[in-house]
Protein backbone atom coordinates (compact mmCIF):
# COMPACT_ATOMS: atom_id res chain seq x y z
CA UNK A 1 0.00 0.00 0.00
CA UNK A 2 1.48 3.40 -1.06
CA UNK A 3 1.79 6.13 1.55
CA UNK A 4 -1.54 8.30 0.27
CA UNK A 5 -4.12 4.93 0.17
CA UNK A 6 -5.96 4.47 3.21
CA UNK A 7 -8.09 1.45 3.85
CA UNK A 8 -10.55 4.39 4.52
CA UNK A 9 -10.65 7.95 4.14
CA UNK A 10 -13.98 9.47 6.34
CA UNK A 11 -14.88 12.83 5.96
CA UNK A 12 -16.08 14.78 8.70
CA UNK A 13 -15.05 14.01 12.66
CA UNK A 14 -18.21 14.36 14.51
CA UNK A 15 -20.61 11.68 15.94
CA UNK A 16 -20.80 9.40 12.47
CA UNK A 17 -17.23 9.88 11.60
CA UNK A 18 -15.39 8.76 14.68
CA UNK A 19 -17.59 6.25 15.40
CA UNK A 20 -16.71 4.62 12.19
CA UNK A 21 -13.39 5.51 12.68
CA UNK A 22 -12.97 3.81 15.89
CA UNK A 23 -14.74 0.36 14.44
CA UNK A 24 -12.20 0.23 11.84
CA UNK A 25 -8.91 1.31 12.96
CA UNK A 26 -9.95 -1.13 16.58
CA UNK A 27 -9.97 -4.09 13.53
CA UNK A 28 -6.75 -3.09 12.10
CA UNK A 29 -7.67 -0.69 9.39
CA UNK A 30 -5.68 1.84 7.90
CA UNK A 31 -7.88 5.33 8.39
CA UNK A 32 -7.87 8.78 8.01
CA UNK A 33 -10.26 10.91 9.68
CA UNK A 34 -10.61 14.41 7.32
CA UNK A 35 -12.31 17.81 9.59
CA UNK A 36 -12.26 21.11 7.80
CA UNK A 37 -12.49 22.39 11.43
CA UNK A 38 -9.14 23.97 13.23
CA UNK A 39 -10.35 20.91 15.81
CA UNK A 40 -12.93 18.49 15.84
CA UNK A 41 -16.61 20.47 16.81
CA UNK A 42 -15.28 23.74 15.39
CA UNK A 43 -18.05 23.71 12.76
CA UNK A 44 -20.59 21.85 14.79
CA UNK A 45 -23.80 22.23 16.14
CA UNK A 46 -26.40 20.85 19.06
CA UNK A 47 -28.68 21.55 21.66
CA UNK A 48 -26.98 19.05 22.80
CA UNK A 49 -28.31 15.97 24.46
CA UNK A 50 -26.30 12.55 24.35
CA UNK A 51 -27.70 9.15 24.61
CA UNK A 52 -25.61 6.36 26.22
CA UNK A 53 -26.61 3.46 24.76
CA UNK A 54 -24.92 4.17 21.05
CA UNK A 55 -22.01 5.70 22.68
CA UNK A 56 -21.64 2.82 24.89
CA UNK A 57 -21.46 0.69 21.97
CA UNK A 58 -18.37 2.51 20.73
CA UNK A 59 -16.48 3.74 24.08
CA UNK A 60 -17.62 1.14 26.85
CA UNK A 61 -17.69 2.72 30.03
CA UNK A 62 -17.18 5.91 28.23
CA UNK A 63 -19.16 8.18 31.35
CA UNK A 64 -15.77 7.50 33.55
CA UNK A 65 -13.95 9.85 31.11
CA UNK A 66 -16.55 11.61 28.49
CA UNK A 67 -16.75 15.52 29.20
CA UNK A 68 -20.82 14.89 30.21
CA UNK A 69 -22.29 17.67 31.79
CA UNK A 70 -25.51 16.66 33.61
CA UNK A 71 -27.04 12.95 33.57
CA UNK A 72 -30.71 14.05 32.45
CA UNK A 73 -33.19 13.12 35.13
CA UNK A 74 -35.95 15.56 34.47
CA UNK A 75 -37.64 16.05 30.58
CA UNK A 76 -40.34 18.81 30.62
CA UNK A 77 -42.37 19.56 27.92
CA UNK A 78 -43.92 23.43 28.03
CA UNK A 79 -47.34 23.92 25.61
CA UNK A 80 -47.30 27.66 25.38
CA UNK A 81 -49.39 30.60 25.00
CA UNK A 82 -47.63 34.32 25.56
CA UNK A 83 -48.12 34.27 29.30
CA UNK A 84 -48.95 30.99 30.46
CA UNK A 85 -47.81 27.24 30.13
CA UNK A 86 -48.97 23.88 30.14
CA UNK A 87 -46.38 21.76 32.34
CA UNK A 88 -45.79 18.06 31.70
CA UNK A 89 -42.64 15.95 32.13
CA UNK A 90 -41.56 12.81 33.55
CA UNK A 91 -38.86 12.88 36.33
CA UNK A 92 -37.25 10.01 37.78
CA UNK A 93 -33.55 9.94 39.70
CA UNK A 94 -33.65 6.16 38.54
CA UNK A 95 -32.17 8.35 35.76
CA UNK A 96 -29.46 9.63 37.66
CA UNK A 97 -27.12 6.30 37.93
CA UNK A 98 -24.27 5.87 35.68
CA UNK A 99 -24.56 5.16 32.99
CA UNK A 100 -27.57 7.59 32.86
CA UNK A 101 -29.90 6.96 29.65
CA UNK A 102 -28.66 10.71 28.77
CA UNK A 103 -26.57 13.37 29.47
CA UNK A 104 -26.34 17.32 28.24
CA UNK A 105 -22.92 17.85 26.72
CA UNK A 106 -21.04 20.45 25.21
CA UNK A 107 -20.58 19.60 21.33
CA UNK A 108 -17.10 20.89 20.63
CA UNK A 109 -15.62 19.44 24.12
CA UNK A 110 -17.43 16.42 23.49
CA UNK A 111 -16.37 15.88 19.90
CA UNK A 112 -12.78 17.15 20.66
CA UNK A 113 -12.78 13.83 23.86
CA UNK A 114 -14.46 11.61 21.11
CA UNK A 115 -11.60 12.08 18.55
CA UNK A 116 -8.61 11.75 20.55
CA UNK A 117 -9.82 8.32 21.32
CA UNK A 118 -9.72 7.95 17.25
CA UNK A 119 -6.46 8.97 17.43
CA UNK A 120 -5.50 6.44 20.63
CA UNK A 121 -7.01 3.64 18.39
CA UNK A 122 -4.77 4.61 15.78
CA UNK A 123 -6.75 6.62 13.58
CA UNK A 124 -5.02 9.83 11.67
CA UNK A 125 -7.28 12.62 12.02
CA UNK A 126 -6.10 15.51 9.52
CA UNK A 127 -7.75 18.92 10.77
CA UNK A 128 -8.38 22.03 8.69
CA UNK A 129 -9.00 20.10 5.51
CA UNK A 130 -12.15 20.66 3.75
CA UNK A 131 -13.00 17.97 0.91
CA UNK A 132 -14.02 19.65 -2.30
CA UNK A 133 -14.91 17.00 -4.32
CA UNK A 134 -14.57 13.53 -4.64
CA UNK A 135 -12.35 11.37 -6.95
CA UNK A 136 -13.59 8.38 -9.19
CA UNK A 137 -12.58 5.90 -11.21
CA UNK A 138 -14.63 3.58 -13.47
CA UNK A 139 -17.81 4.93 -11.52
CA UNK A 140 -16.52 4.28 -7.96
CA UNK A 141 -15.29 6.52 -5.75
CA UNK A 142 -11.88 5.79 -5.09
CA UNK A 143 -10.62 9.65 -2.98
CA UNK A 144 -11.64 12.79 -2.41
CA UNK A 145 -9.95 15.94 -3.33
CA UNK A 146 -9.26 18.88 -0.89
CA UNK A 147 -9.81 22.63 -1.25
CA UNK A 148 -5.91 22.86 -1.37
CA UNK A 149 -5.57 20.36 -4.50
CA UNK A 150 -4.46 17.34 -2.43
CA UNK A 151 -5.64 14.17 -3.80
CA UNK A 152 -6.28 11.22 -0.87
CA UNK A 153 -7.02 8.05 -1.73
CA UNK A 154 -8.81 5.08 0.09
CA UNK A 155 -10.68 1.53 -1.27
CA UNK A 156 -13.89 3.43 1.05
CA UNK A 157 -15.04 7.23 1.54
CA UNK A 158 -17.18 7.23 4.28
CA UNK A 159 -19.66 10.83 4.30
CA UNK A 160 -19.94 12.16 7.45
CA UNK A 161 -19.95 15.96 6.31
CA UNK A 162 -23.20 16.44 7.70
CA UNK A 163 -25.98 18.55 6.85
CA UNK A 164 -24.40 20.38 4.82
CA UNK A 165 -22.92 16.87 2.98
CA UNK A 166 -20.65 18.14 -0.30
CA UNK A 167 -19.81 14.32 0.10
CA UNK A 168 -23.24 13.24 -1.21
CA UNK A 169 -23.90 15.90 -3.67
CA UNK A 170 -21.03 15.05 -5.63
CA UNK A 171 -21.55 11.15 -5.59
CA UNK A 172 -24.69 12.14 -7.37
CA UNK A 173 -26.32 10.36 -4.23
CA UNK A 174 -28.87 13.56 -3.52
CA UNK A 175 -29.85 16.92 -5.02
CA UNK A 176 -29.69 19.80 -2.96
CA UNK A 177 -32.38 19.75 0.14
CA UNK A 178 -35.40 21.56 -0.36
CA UNK A 179 -36.22 24.40 2.36
CA UNK A 180 -39.16 22.07 3.89
CA UNK A 181 -36.63 19.19 4.48
CA UNK A 182 -34.76 21.11 6.93
CA UNK A 183 -34.92 23.42 9.75
CA UNK A 184 -32.98 26.25 10.85
CA UNK A 185 -31.68 26.17 14.67
CA UNK A 186 -30.27 29.34 16.78
CA UNK A 187 -29.19 28.73 20.11
CA UNK A 188 -27.55 30.68 22.92
CA UNK A 189 -24.93 29.32 25.59
CA UNK A 190 -25.42 31.11 28.64
CA UNK A 191 -23.54 31.23 32.05
CA UNK A 192 -24.74 31.24 35.04
CA UNK A 193 -23.29 29.72 38.50
CA UNK A 194 -23.80 25.85 39.59
CA UNK A 195 -25.91 26.36 42.34
CA UNK A 196 -28.39 29.28 40.22
CA UNK A 197 -28.81 26.30 38.15
CA UNK A 198 -29.35 23.69 40.61
CA UNK A 199 -31.80 26.02 42.38
CA UNK A 200 -33.73 27.22 39.68
CA UNK A 201 -34.02 23.54 37.69
CA UNK A 202 -34.75 21.83 41.32
CA UNK A 203 -31.38 19.74 40.52
CA UNK A 204 -28.51 18.28 42.71
CA UNK A 205 -25.01 17.57 41.92
CA UNK A 206 -24.68 16.55 38.44
CA UNK A 207 -27.83 15.77 37.69
CA UNK A 208 -30.02 17.68 34.93
CA UNK A 209 -33.31 19.09 33.04
CA UNK A 210 -34.73 19.63 29.43
CA UNK A 211 -37.06 21.62 28.76
CA UNK A 212 -38.87 21.64 25.24
CA UNK A 213 -41.47 24.22 24.51
CA UNK A 214 -43.98 24.51 21.80
CA UNK A 215 -46.69 27.02 21.14
CA UNK A 216 -47.01 30.58 20.53
CA UNK A 217 -43.04 30.83 20.60
CA UNK A 218 -42.37 30.03 17.08
CA UNK A 219 -45.20 32.26 16.05
CA UNK A 220 -46.87 29.26 13.97
CA UNK A 221 -43.56 28.03 12.69
CA UNK A 222 -43.29 24.65 12.66
CA UNK A 223 -40.56 23.98 15.33
CA UNK A 224 -40.20 24.02 18.64
CA UNK A 225 -37.99 25.77 21.92
CA UNK A 226 -35.58 24.45 23.94
CA UNK A 227 -33.89 25.40 27.10
CA UNK A 228 -30.94 22.57 28.24
CA UNK A 229 -29.35 22.52 31.36
CA UNK A 230 -25.43 22.00 31.67
CA UNK A 231 -23.28 22.05 34.54
CA UNK A 232 -22.70 25.85 34.72
CA UNK A 233 -24.33 27.40 31.66
CA UNK A 234 -27.72 26.90 30.30
CA UNK A 235 -28.61 25.90 26.34
CA UNK A 236 -31.55 28.07 25.25
CA UNK A 237 -32.42 27.91 21.37
CA UNK A 238 -35.09 27.26 18.89
CA UNK A 239 -35.42 25.59 15.60
CA UNK A 240 -37.77 26.35 12.81
CA UNK A 241 -38.67 24.37 9.27
CA UNK A 242 -36.85 26.82 6.92
CA UNK A 243 -39.62 27.20 4.78
CA UNK A 244 -41.41 28.93 7.45
CA UNK A 245 -38.96 31.39 7.88
CA UNK A 246 -38.76 32.19 3.98
CA UNK A 247 -42.26 32.29 4.18
CA UNK A 248 -42.72 34.48 7.18
CA UNK A 249 -39.16 36.74 6.65
CA UNK A 250 -38.93 35.72 10.76
CA UNK A 251 -35.39 36.58 11.62
CA UNK A 252 -34.18 33.61 14.02
CA UNK A 253 -32.28 35.94 15.86
CA UNK A 254 -35.10 38.39 16.48
CA UNK A 255 -37.02 35.09 17.43
CA UNK A 256 -34.43 33.79 20.07
CA UNK A 257 -34.45 37.32 22.02
CA UNK A 258 -38.43 37.11 21.95
CA UNK A 259 -37.49 33.88 23.68
CA UNK A 260 -35.41 35.44 26.08
CA UNK A 261 -37.66 37.77 26.97
CA UNK A 262 -40.60 35.35 27.87
CA UNK A 263 -42.28 35.92 30.82
CA UNK A 264 -41.98 32.21 31.89
CA UNK A 265 -38.32 31.78 30.05
CA UNK A 266 -37.05 35.10 31.79
CA UNK A 267 -36.36 34.25 35.06
CA UNK A 268 -34.66 30.81 34.16
CA UNK A 269 -32.05 32.80 32.63
CA UNK A 270 -31.77 36.15 34.92
CA UNK A 271 -28.54 37.11 35.34
CA UNK A 272 -26.84 35.09 32.71
CA UNK A 273 -23.94 36.38 30.32
CA UNK A 274 -24.43 34.51 26.91
CA UNK A 275 -21.39 33.21 25.95
CA UNK A 276 -21.65 32.10 22.46
CA UNK A 277 -24.41 32.57 19.88
CA UNK A 278 -24.63 29.39 17.16
CA UNK A 279 -26.84 28.26 14.28
CA UNK A 280 -27.02 25.48 12.01
CA UNK A 281 -29.48 23.36 9.51
CA UNK A 282 -30.99 20.15 11.03
CA UNK A 283 -31.35 17.69 7.61
CA UNK A 284 -35.56 16.83 8.94
CA UNK A 285 -36.43 15.58 5.77
CA UNK A 286 -36.40 12.15 7.25
CA UNK A 287 -37.01 8.42 5.97
CA UNK A 288 -38.83 9.98 2.57
CA UNK A 289 -35.57 12.19 2.50
CA UNK A 290 -32.98 9.91 2.51
CA UNK A 291 -30.42 9.59 -0.04
CA UNK A 292 -28.99 5.96 -1.29
CA UNK A 293 -26.56 5.16 1.86
CA UNK A 294 -24.25 3.66 -0.63
CA UNK A 295 -22.83 3.48 -3.91
CA UNK A 296 -19.58 1.95 -5.20
CA UNK A 297 -16.62 3.06 -3.20
CA UNK A 298 -18.74 5.08 -1.30
CA UNK A 299 -21.25 5.42 2.31
CA UNK A 300 -22.94 8.09 3.91
CA UNK A 301 -23.56 8.04 7.82
CA UNK A 302 -25.08 10.39 10.14
CA UNK A 303 -26.31 13.91 9.43
CA UNK A 304 -25.37 13.44 5.63
CA UNK A 305 -27.84 10.81 5.20
CA UNK A 306 -30.55 12.84 6.94
CA UNK A 307 -30.30 10.54 9.99
CA UNK A 308 -32.79 12.88 12.37
CA UNK A 309 -35.38 11.69 14.02
CA UNK A 310 -36.99 14.94 15.43
CA UNK A 311 -40.01 13.73 16.89
CA UNK A 312 -37.49 12.43 19.94
CA UNK A 313 -35.02 15.09 19.59
CA UNK A 314 -32.44 11.76 18.20
CA UNK A 315 -29.89 12.22 15.61
CA UNK A 316 -26.13 12.27 17.37
CA UNK A 317 -27.44 8.55 18.42
CA UNK A 318 -28.57 8.28 14.90
CA UNK A 319 -25.22 9.25 13.63
CA UNK A 320 -23.11 6.79 15.95
CA UNK A 321 -25.15 4.25 15.17
CA UNK A 322 -24.64 4.26 11.91
CA UNK A 323 -21.07 5.15 11.67
CA UNK A 324 -20.59 2.05 13.80
CA UNK A 325 -22.10 0.45 11.03
CA UNK A 326 -20.93 1.58 8.22
CA UNK A 327 -17.20 0.71 9.93
CA UNK A 328 -18.43 -2.92 10.03
CA UNK A 329 -19.49 -2.65 6.31
CA UNK A 330 -16.20 -1.64 5.42
CA UNK A 331 -14.36 -4.24 7.57
CA UNK A 332 -16.70 -6.76 5.96
CA UNK A 333 -15.73 -5.57 2.31
CA UNK A 334 -11.48 -5.72 3.48
CA UNK A 335 -12.42 -9.62 4.26
CA UNK A 336 -14.06 -9.97 1.07
CA UNK A 337 -11.54 -7.42 -1.06
CA UNK A 338 -14.60 -6.32 -2.68
CA UNK A 339 -15.52 -2.33 -2.48
CA UNK A 340 -18.45 -2.57 -5.11
CA UNK A 341 -21.68 -1.08 -4.56
CA UNK A 342 -23.39 -4.79 -4.19
CA UNK A 343 -20.78 -5.31 -1.34
CA UNK A 344 -21.56 -2.57 0.65
CA UNK A 345 -25.51 -3.01 0.45
CA UNK A 346 -25.41 -4.81 3.41
CA UNK A 347 -24.97 -1.59 4.89
CA UNK A 348 -28.75 -0.48 3.77
CA UNK A 349 -29.40 -3.75 5.77
CA UNK A 350 -27.32 -3.49 8.73
CA UNK A 351 -29.60 0.07 9.32
CA UNK A 352 -32.83 -1.24 8.41
CA UNK A 353 -32.38 -4.53 10.78
CA UNK A 354 -31.23 -1.88 13.60
CA UNK A 355 -33.64 0.85 15.52
CA UNK A 356 -32.13 3.22 12.46
CA UNK A 357 -34.36 2.67 9.83
CA UNK A 358 -37.32 1.29 12.08
CA UNK A 359 -37.32 4.32 14.26
CA UNK A 360 -36.89 6.76 10.81
CA UNK A 361 -40.16 4.67 9.00
CA UNK A 362 -41.91 4.82 11.59
CA UNK A 363 -42.00 8.56 11.83
CA UNK A 364 -41.97 9.27 8.15
CA UNK A 365 -44.84 10.96 8.18
CA UNK A 366 -44.76 13.48 10.90
CA UNK A 367 -43.33 16.21 9.62
CA UNK A 368 -46.12 16.25 6.67
CA UNK A 369 -49.14 15.94 8.78
CA UNK A 370 -47.73 18.74 10.89
CA UNK A 371 -47.01 20.89 8.15
CA UNK A 372 -50.56 20.72 6.49
CA UNK A 373 -52.13 21.55 9.86
CA UNK A 374 -49.95 24.01 11.22
CA UNK A 375 -52.61 25.39 13.09
CA UNK A 376 -52.40 22.71 16.11
CA UNK A 377 -49.15 23.98 17.00
CA UNK A 378 -50.63 27.49 17.87
CA UNK A 379 -54.72 25.96 18.78
CA UNK A 380 -53.88 23.61 20.91
CA UNK A 381 -51.44 25.24 23.41
CA UNK A 382 -54.56 28.15 23.23
CA UNK A 383 -57.31 26.13 24.34
CA UNK A 384 -55.29 24.01 26.48
CA UNK A 385 -54.28 27.01 28.63
CA UNK A 386 -57.19 28.40 28.64
CA UNK A 387 -58.87 25.41 29.76
CA UNK A 388 -56.68 25.10 32.44
CA UNK A 389 -57.32 28.62 33.60
CA UNK A 390 -61.13 27.75 33.64
CA UNK A 391 -60.56 24.81 35.47
CA UNK A 392 -58.26 26.76 38.11
CA UNK A 393 -60.19 29.77 38.37
CA UNK A 394 -62.09 30.87 41.43
CA UNK A 395 -64.25 32.97 40.96
CA UNK A 396 -67.19 32.28 42.50
CA UNK A 397 -68.92 31.51 39.32
CA UNK A 398 -70.60 27.82 39.51
CA UNK A 399 -67.62 24.51 37.96
CA UNK A 400 -70.15 23.61 35.54
CA UNK A 401 -70.30 27.23 34.08
CA UNK A 402 -66.65 26.78 33.87
CA UNK A 403 -67.29 23.73 32.17
CA UNK A 404 -69.47 24.73 29.26
CA UNK A 405 -67.34 27.73 28.31
CA UNK A 406 -64.35 25.07 27.76
CA UNK A 407 -66.48 23.34 25.72
CA UNK A 408 -68.39 26.27 24.04
CA UNK A 409 -64.16 27.62 23.33
CA UNK A 410 -63.08 24.06 21.72
CA UNK A 411 -66.38 23.76 19.78
CA UNK A 412 -65.68 27.35 17.98
CA UNK A 413 -62.19 27.45 18.17
CA UNK A 414 -61.65 24.14 16.70
CA UNK A 415 -64.75 21.71 16.86
CA UNK A 416 -65.06 18.19 18.23
CA UNK A 417 -64.67 16.59 14.83
CA UNK A 418 -61.22 18.30 13.91
CA UNK A 419 -60.28 17.36 16.88
CA UNK A 420 -60.86 14.08 16.84
CA UNK A 421 -59.48 14.08 13.00
CA UNK A 422 -56.37 15.89 14.46
CA UNK A 423 -55.79 13.65 16.95
CA UNK A 424 -56.11 10.71 14.60
CA UNK A 425 -54.12 12.57 12.00
CA UNK A 426 -51.04 12.28 14.41
CA UNK A 427 -51.66 8.86 15.99
CA UNK A 428 -51.01 7.40 12.52
CA UNK A 429 -47.98 9.63 11.85
CA UNK A 430 -45.87 8.51 14.81
CA UNK A 431 -47.30 4.95 14.41
CA UNK B 1 -38.90 45.72 34.31
CA UNK B 2 -35.79 44.60 35.89
CA UNK B 3 -36.35 40.58 35.08
CA UNK B 4 -36.06 42.03 31.27
CA UNK B 5 -32.09 40.15 29.62
CA UNK B 6 -30.69 43.03 28.53
CA UNK B 7 -31.65 42.95 24.84
CA UNK B 8 -28.78 41.68 22.49
CA UNK B 9 -28.31 42.90 18.87
CA UNK B 10 -26.98 40.51 16.31
CA UNK B 11 -23.77 41.90 16.61
CA UNK B 12 -23.28 41.50 19.93
CA UNK B 13 -23.81 38.10 19.18
CA UNK B 14 -21.72 37.71 16.23
CA UNK B 15 -19.06 39.88 18.32
CA UNK B 16 -18.70 36.68 21.33
CA UNK B 17 -17.26 34.44 18.04
CA UNK B 18 -14.03 33.38 16.90
CA UNK B 19 -13.49 33.92 12.91
CA UNK B 20 -10.41 33.05 10.84
CA UNK B 21 -10.86 35.40 7.79
CA UNK B 22 -10.15 34.03 4.01
CA UNK B 23 -9.05 36.83 1.88
CA UNK B 24 -11.78 35.11 -1.01
CA UNK B 25 -15.53 34.73 -0.40
CA UNK B 26 -16.83 31.08 -0.07
CA UNK B 27 -20.05 32.13 -1.44
CA UNK B 28 -21.28 33.48 -4.77
CA UNK B 29 -23.91 35.15 -6.21
CA UNK B 30 -25.16 33.59 -9.57
CA UNK B 31 -27.49 36.57 -10.85
CA UNK B 32 -28.34 39.74 -9.52
CA UNK B 33 -30.84 39.95 -11.59
CA UNK B 34 -32.24 36.81 -10.09
CA UNK B 35 -32.32 39.11 -6.11
CA UNK B 36 -33.49 42.23 -8.27
CA UNK B 37 -36.58 40.43 -9.40
CA UNK B 38 -37.21 38.12 -6.01
CA UNK B 39 -40.14 39.85 -4.09
CA UNK B 40 -39.55 39.51 -0.19
CA UNK B 41 -35.86 38.28 -0.74
CA UNK B 42 -35.99 35.16 2.21
CA UNK B 43 -31.68 35.24 2.71
CA UNK B 44 -32.10 38.82 4.20
CA UNK B 45 -34.13 37.93 6.79
CA UNK B 46 -33.49 33.85 7.47
CA UNK B 47 -30.20 34.11 7.28
CA UNK B 48 -29.28 33.78 10.89
CA UNK B 49 -25.68 35.75 10.53
CA UNK B 50 -27.15 38.51 8.24
CA UNK B 51 -25.00 38.09 5.84
CA UNK B 52 -27.11 38.93 2.96
CA UNK B 53 -28.28 42.48 2.81
CA UNK B 54 -30.19 44.21 0.38
CA UNK B 55 -28.73 47.55 -0.71
CA UNK B 56 -31.58 49.67 -1.82
CA UNK B 57 -29.59 52.32 -3.11
CA UNK B 58 -27.11 50.04 -5.50
CA UNK B 59 -29.89 47.76 -6.36
CA UNK B 60 -27.42 44.89 -5.46
CA UNK B 61 -27.47 42.37 -2.39
CA UNK B 62 -24.33 42.88 -0.32
CA UNK B 63 -22.47 39.46 0.58
CA UNK B 64 -20.81 39.87 3.95
CA UNK B 65 -19.15 36.35 4.13
CA UNK B 66 -16.63 36.80 6.33
CA UNK B 67 -19.89 37.35 9.19
CA UNK B 68 -21.30 33.44 7.86
CA UNK B 69 -22.19 31.50 10.83
CA UNK B 70 -21.97 28.42 8.21
CA UNK B 71 -25.18 26.56 9.71
CA UNK B 72 -25.79 26.07 5.69
CA UNK B 73 -29.23 27.56 5.14
CA UNK B 74 -28.37 30.06 2.08
CA UNK B 75 -28.59 27.07 -0.31
CA UNK B 76 -32.05 26.50 0.53
CA UNK B 77 -33.42 29.99 1.91
CA UNK B 78 -32.90 30.75 -1.85
CA UNK B 79 -36.36 30.26 -4.07
CA UNK B 80 -34.08 30.79 -7.08
CA UNK B 81 -30.87 28.70 -5.91
CA UNK B 82 -29.29 31.86 -6.78
CA UNK B 83 -26.80 31.48 -3.90
CA UNK B 84 -23.87 29.69 -4.05
CA UNK B 85 -22.46 28.27 -0.75
CA UNK B 86 -19.42 25.92 0.01
CA UNK B 87 -17.58 25.42 3.03
CA UNK B 88 -14.71 27.68 3.64
CA UNK B 89 -11.30 26.58 2.77
CA UNK B 90 -9.72 24.41 5.19
CA UNK B 91 -9.15 26.22 8.44
CA UNK B 92 -11.09 29.39 7.46
CA UNK B 93 -14.44 30.20 8.74
CA UNK B 94 -15.78 29.94 12.62
CA UNK B 95 -14.88 28.25 15.16
CA UNK B 96 -16.95 27.53 17.89
CA UNK B 97 -16.45 26.68 21.35
CA UNK B 98 -19.86 25.44 22.71
CA UNK B 99 -20.85 24.46 19.01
Amino acid sequence: MSDDKFDSIIVGAGPAGVAAAITMARAGLNVALLERGEYPGAKNVQGAVLYSKMLADVIPEFWKEAPLERALVDERLWVMTEDSAIQLGYKSTKFAQDPANSYTIIRVEFDKWFSKKAEEAGVTLLTGVTVSDILKKDGNVVGVKTTEGDELFADVVIACDGANSIMAQKAGLHREWSSQEVALGVKEILALPREVIEDRFGLEGNQGSTTEMIGDITKGMMGYAFLYTNKETLALGLGCALDDFQRTNIKPYDLLEELKRHPLIRRLIRGSKSLEYSAHIIPEGGFNSMPPLYTGGMLLAGDSAQMINPTHREGSNLAMASGKMAGETVIEAKKKGSFSAKTLSVYRKKLEDSFVLKDMDDHKDIEEKVRKNRDILTVYPRLACDAAHEYLLVDGVPKRDHQRRIIRRIRRERGIFQMIKDAISLRHAIG
Amino acid sequence: MADEPKPMTLEDKLGLLTYKNDHQSHIKIHSNDVCLKCPNKPCTTGCPAAVYVWDEAQKKLIVSYENCIECGAARMLCPYENIEWNPPRGGFGVSYKFG
